[in-house]
């Protein structure tokens, strides 16, 4: 159809890498914006995402439709008031309700760290959040959104972290699915992820860990105890650097049901000053949290923890064993990095990092297994404390995505957040095991995705009736022969079929009627309505297709458009026969004139 | 399209659809007035009045009716038995038969367990988050109310000499069809076969149609329903509000423009403001308690007592009597008010915002907190009565006066003068429901508050919203006796169809549906070019095959296996498949042009009254030409001449 339409895709950042997810899609002329996240890796400009790709021409809220922030990770949200106070952007923004009432917390805790550290802090201001929040719409799950007229959002649910989503977006009879980050197994206060058979054109999915097929959960818990239990027994201090919110709340309800269970005494902090907060925010969006979290809340709030008290910073030059808990997770500023900084050379400590580091972090280089880390310019510290990796991060591994894909049936599927080398792997088997097509561009890099994009029509009840009542056009086994016409009208997405009468109507044009008449002169004495039955039975054997348009009256057989009348001839043993048709059932018309001929020329 | 009606009551509607093949039911209520005709179930056995006589009817002596009937101190004859409900009617239709049951609050589900339970029914139960927690909440209240305090006997026999017995117990509606109350079993068994929807999710039933629940305004959760069957709309309005309370705000916009209307569930109380209702409630709550006595509020578990909460608790905080303590006593007192605080997606603007700082959306989180409000279990539990301090204020339910907690106030309260209870909940006549309970001390004041729309409201939101055809119940349609000003007692919409409807009619409604969404393969799509016939329209003509098998349409090309099938004569597979369609008018200059290059010398022209005739003398053909039509006489047997002609006319009109 000439009315096929492409959805095109730009990473501006989580392009074949992970952090500052930001990704531009063109779905049926509308500009959408998924994510608006910033590197933690990056103190440069290449911390934001590459945003000169919109706003070198012109007017950044005229060319951007909508917003929408998958989860309050700072990796997705963390650029969203430079975008809508430096960058002047204000059109509509949505993200779920946790997610708006999280994500301005996060924003304002990365500020504080950033004002430490840098010059250019100025774009972050208290009251710039402030006035980014208020432009925020939120929604529900599954709720559709209509934006601007023809743009549909749903959320589905995605576990990951409180309040993540994955988004639907429809835009006339184009979709996509934007997954944000996801986790297809329910953990220890999070459900799983779920999404209907919705059959996007297009998924955009997380690649985190895409070729990791990781082990069960149970067996990550019970080695993340097993390391915090060995560290304290012998004096040492555990370091969990991690986010505020989010796995810190299923890292605390382990640790304290498993300080319960074997009764330990060795102190646990939290040191974020959020932690209430953080928990009443747990607390009111409960219906967000997985069954048995919810099904429980009103005997007990899993969120009030008996043995995990609030950090004090003079803590971390106390003897003996502790368990602290500390932000940020990937120990790129802030108290973690201190803590670290402070108990790094010392053998008999260990730091657990729980979640993913970006490149570029403390976190990444510690895990990437350096010894020395230039922590401050030209100011070397020696790692000597065990350093551990548990992956708890709560992304779908290469099974997940998979499963994804089997859920909701892409037509094609985009990987980005994940690295190059793995998305390779992963592509390669989507595009195995689905044969669809799978794209993975860097940043900067455009996608265009061909698309039907038109997949029903209208079709008017009376043509119907008309095509089930007409015979002749039954071709057998339920299917039928039809002649009509599509009508589009600008602005609507859908196309509409009707008879060719109804069009003429439909379009205010008036139909012009083309007919023939001829007349042939045939021998035949009988009476003219003898005439006629004869002619009706010649055509009745000689058409069997059309027998049930076939009629005779008083005046004349009919059959479709053709008209047939018999008159006296030059004398009695002559019948003049006049055939007449209208342009569309020329061939008909004339081979019923040419079978006439031939009666005529035979006798 | 049939729609069923099964309730009598409007304001417990349960009506059931039919569409194409699919059978919706529409709310289930349960309507517990009948509850009124039973002595009163009292909490605490031991504190058992006995203000109640045995009755028999005068002149009348069966062994069966006795112990059966009692009459109280104001001559109303009570049953002596487990209290009975009206249930939604059973007869006119198969509850196995129901695809789907769409549920739009919690105050309209209450007979779920009598749909769902021991009938064969198959189906699944829609409903937002809120209305199965908060529904699940009064259905558990309900079931620990009636359990509470067991009747061994179930009297039956006064069934049978209704026309002995005094009223109002005689003019009872269909006694014999009124069931003893489900078990928590049947309750929780029914509850799994809820599934939970949210606002404007559109959800598919068997293929056929879309259905969609907005918001009604009138309580956490509430929602109207919006039915889509191909092209047409119809609308299910059940309790609405356009006031400002405490839920998410009425979605108009969703309703606009149906094809159908049923509306249900307009207000209990149309005379009552429930703005000055609730000031004078205040007014009289401080009254009661600076003269030193306690106000007993019945109500339900949750909707508009959390308004009664804040706003009494502000007066009170206002006219120095904020140290007063309010008491919630309810099984499901404690869980109403956690779950009030965990709903934020389904409240006003204004309360969501709270969440966000974090704060709890309503300030009854506060008043617990702070030791103002304070909930129980039951009032037969010892901490009650140690914490139970007066004056003070006591909401608990049921607010029909036949059990509950409140029951046992009536009686405790009920010989001081200084007391008062204060009617909210419309839905029982209060001189009827205090009856058993006289000779009472207590002040009893009537203070209904409806936040449903009222007659006014409905009939301008009715004009607004311009459906084609409206279905109510009958009684919306008639004044009630007495009262003169039409328009705020009845529906009155002269500018549409207007069908009334009662308990155990069926209406029929034909929907003209103009049009049916066909798929179609891509190889189609792709054949198909349209081309742009007037400015903002385009249109193509196809010849296609529709496969209509299983009455599913599916829009194919025309594929030469299926050709071969039909004929192979070209004559035929031309006309089948090779049409034109001509419109405008014939170029005629460019026409006679066109013949004059063709050879044609001779044409000879004459005007008439309609358009031309064009005379080929040579060709021996006659052309008649107007706006709508050129009809062709060709009286020369050459075929070769005949669709030369034909390409030369066809050039010279547009066609597609």
């Amino acid at each position: 159809m000439n009315i096929s339409n492409r959805i095109i895709v730009t990473p501006l950042g989580a392009g074949q890498d992970v952090g500052r997810s930001c990704i531009l899609i063109t779905i049926g002329n509308r500009n959408i914006m998924l994510d608006c996240g910033m590197h933690m890796g990056y103190q440069d400009e290449r911390k934001f995402p590459d945003f000169s790709y919109i706003t070198s021409d012109g007017n950044i809220t005229d060319l951007i439709d909508c917003v929408i922030i998958s989860h309050f990770h700072l990796d997705h949200c963390g650029a969203l008031s430079y975008l809508t106070e430096h960058l002047g952007y204000h059109g509509p923004i949505y993200m779920t309700h946790p997610t708006k009432a999280i994500a301005p917390i996060l924003l304002e805790d990365m500020r504080k760290h950033l004002v430490e550290y840098e010059e250019e802090a100025k774009y972050f201001t208290s009251s710039a959040i402030r006035d980014c929040m208020k432009k925020v719409t939120a929604v529900n799950l599954h709720e559709v959104v209509t934006v601007k007229d023809d743009i549909e959002l749903k959320a589905y649910y995605a576990g990951h972290v409180l309040g993540a989503a994955m988004f639907y977006i429809k835009v006339g009879n184009d979709s996509v699915v934007y997954t944000g980050d996801f986790s297809m197994t329910p953990d220890r206060h999070l459900g799983a992820a779920w999404i209907d058979k919705c059959r996007p054109t297009l998924l955009i999915t997380e690649s985190t860990y895409a070729t990791t097929i990781r082990d069960s959960k149970r067996c990550r818990e019970r080695d993340f105890l097993k390391n915090v239990h060995e560290c304290i027994d012998r004096g040492g201090k555990v370091l969990i650097p991690i986010f505020a919110l989010g796995r810190a709340q299923e890292l605390c309800i382990l640790i304290d049901t498993y300080w319960d269970r074997m009764g330990l005494k060795v102190p646990v902090y939290f040191a974020a000053g959020l932690t209430e907060k953080a928990n009443s925010y747990y607390k009111m969006f409960i219906t967000w949290t997985n069954q048995k979290v919810r099904q429980t809340f009103v005997q007990r709030n899993m969120f009030d923890f008996k043995h995990i008290k609030p950090f004090d910073k003079t803590y971390m030059h106390n003897p003996g064993p502790m368990v602290v808990f500390a932000t940020p997770g990937m120990l790129h500023a802030g108290l973690s990095l201190n803590i670290f900084k402070k108990w790094a050379p010392d053998e008999k400590n260990m730091l657990i990092v729980p979640g993913y580091c970006v490149s570029g972090t403390v976190g990444n280089k510690v895990l990437s297994g350096a010894k020395k880390i230039e922590a401050e310019p030209n100011k070397f510290i020696d790692v000597k404390m065990s350093v551990e990796y548990l992956s708890f991060s709560a992304h779908a591994d290469g099974k997940g995505i998979i499963q994804l894909i089997k859920n909701c049936e892409p037509q094609n599927v985009l990987l980005v957040h994940g690295e190059e080398e793995k998305m390779k792997f992963l592509r390669a088997k989507i595009m195995q095991e689905f044969n669809i097509n799978c794209y993975m561009p860097a940043n900067g890099e455009t996608v265009e995705i061909e698309t039907a994009n038109i997949h029903t029509f209208n079709m008017s009840t009376k043509l119907v009736k008309e095509i089930l009542d007409d015979q002749s056009n039954n071709l057998g086994n339920g299917k039928r022969l039809v002649h009509g016409a599509f009508i589009l009208k600008n602005g609507s997405s859908y196309l509409n079929a009707m008879s060719v009468k109804d069009t003429f109507k439909e379009l205010e044009i008036q139909r012009h009627t083309l007919r023939f008449t001829c007349t042939v002169e045939i021998k035949e004495s009988s009476t003219i309505q003898k005439t006629k039955t004869k002619l009706y039975d010649m055509l009745e054997n000689n058409l069997p297709t059309f027998k049930n348009k076939l009629t005779m009256s008083d005046g004349s057989i009919s059959l479709a458009s053709i008209l047939v009348t018999v008159e006296d001839g030059m004398d009695n043993n002559k019948k003049k026969i006049v055939i007449s048709w209208a342009n569309e059932d020329e061939p008909l018309g004339n081979h019923v004139l040419e079978m006439l001929q031939n009666l005529s020329k035979s006798d | 399209m049939k729609v069923y009606c099964l309730s009598e009551d409007p304001n417990k509607p349960c009506f059931v659809i039919k569409l194409k093949s699919v059978t919706i039911m529409l709310d289930c209520g349960l309507s517990a007035h009948s509850v009124l005709n039973f002595l009163p179930l009292y909490p605490i056995p031991d504190w058992k009045p006995n203000k109640a006589a045995a009755w028999i009817p005068k002149n009348f002596s069966d062994p069966q009716i006795e112990g059966e009937l009692n009459e109280c101190m104001t001559n109303q004859v009570l049953v002596n038995s487990a209290p009975e409900f009206m249930t939604p009617l059973t007869k006119l239709v198969d509850f196995a038969d129901i695809d789907v049951i769409l549920v739009s609050n919690y105050m309209t589900m209450l007979a779920l367990p009598f749909i769902t339970e021991n009938t064969g029914f198959k189906g699944v139960v829609y409903m937002t988050e809120p209305t199965l927690h908060i529904g699940k909440l009064f259905l558990e209240e309900l079931v620990d109310f009636v359990e509470q305090s067991p009747k061994p006997n179930v009297a039956k026999y006064w069934k049978e000499i209704l026309h002995l017995l005094p009223p109002p117990l005689c003019n009872s509606f269909k006694p014999h069809t009124w069931k003893q109350l489900y078990s928590l079993a049947q309750v929780n068994s029914s509850l799994t076969r809820v599934q939970m929807i949210s606002y404007d999710q559109k959800i598919e039933i068997t293929g056929a149609l879309t259905v969609t629940a907005v918001s009604s305004g009138y309580c956490l959760g509430s929602s109207n329903w919006v039915i889509y069957l191909e092209s047409k709309k119809l609308v299910y309005v059940s309790n609405t509000s356009t006031l400002t309370t405490h839920p998410r705000p009425m979605d108009q916009v969703n309703l606009k423009n149906a094809d159908l209307m049923l509306l249900s569930s307009l207000t209990q109380a149309p005379a009552a403001n429930p703005d000055s209702m609730l000031g004078e409630l205040c007014l009289s709550v401080a009254v009661t308690l600076r003269n030193n006595g306690s106000v007993l509020i019945p109500c339900y578990p949750s909707g508009v007592v959390y308004d009664l909460f804040e706003c009494l608790s502000s007066h009170l905080d206002s006219t120095a009597l904020g140290q007063i303590p309010m008491y919630f006593i309810s099984p499901v007192a404690h869980s109403s008010l956690e779950y009030s605080n965990i709903l934020a997606e389904w409240l006003s603007q204004s309360k969501q915002n709270k969440v966000y700082f974090p704060e709890e959306p309503f300030p009854h989180a506060q008043l617990v907190k702070s030791g103002r409000l304070k909930h129980f279990k039951h009032v037969y539990t010892d901490d009650l009565w140690n914490d139970l301090r007066q004056p003070c204020v006591v909401f608990c339910g049921h607010p029909s006066l036949r059990f509950g907690d409140v029951v046992h106030f009536v009686e405790y309260w009920g010989t001081n003068p200084q007391n008062t209870i204060i009617f909210t909940e419309p839905e029982f006549p209060y001189l009827e429901a205090l009856a058993p309970f006289q000779p009472l001390s207590m002040k009893a004041m009537h203070c209904p508050i409806d936040t449903s729309m009222n007659f006014t409201q409905a009939n301008k939101m009715i004009k607004d919203l311009k459906p084609a055809v409206l279905i109510l119940p009958e009684r919306y349609a008639i004044p009630p006796n007495g009262f003169g000003h039409k328009n705020e007692f009845v529906i009155d919409q002269i500018d549409r169809k207007v069908l009334t409807i009662k308990r155990g009619e069926v209406i029929s409604e034909k929907l003209d549906i103009k049009t049916v969404n066909v798929p179609f393969t891509t190889e189609m799509v792709v054949s198909v070019t349209l081309n742009e016939l007037q400015s903002g329209l385009k249109a193509s003509k196809f010849t296609a095959v529709l496969d209509t098998k299983d009455n599913k349409y599916k829009l194919d090309i025309l594929r030469d296996d299926l050709l071969t099938n039909k004929t192979t004569e070209p004559y035929l597979l031309e006309t089948l498949f090779k049409k034109t369609y001509e419109w405008g008018q014939l170029d005629i200059d460019r026409f006679l042009r066109a013949l004059t290059n063709e050879g044609v010398s001779d044409p000879k022209i004459e005007h008439n009254a309609h358009g031309y005739t064009i005379h080929l003398k040579s060709e021996d053909t006659l052309i008649q030409v107007d706006d709508k039509s050129t009809h062709i006489f060709c009286e020369k047997m050459d075929k070769n001449w005949r669709l030369k002609l034909r390409s030369i006319v066809m050039e010279c009109l547009n066609s597609f």
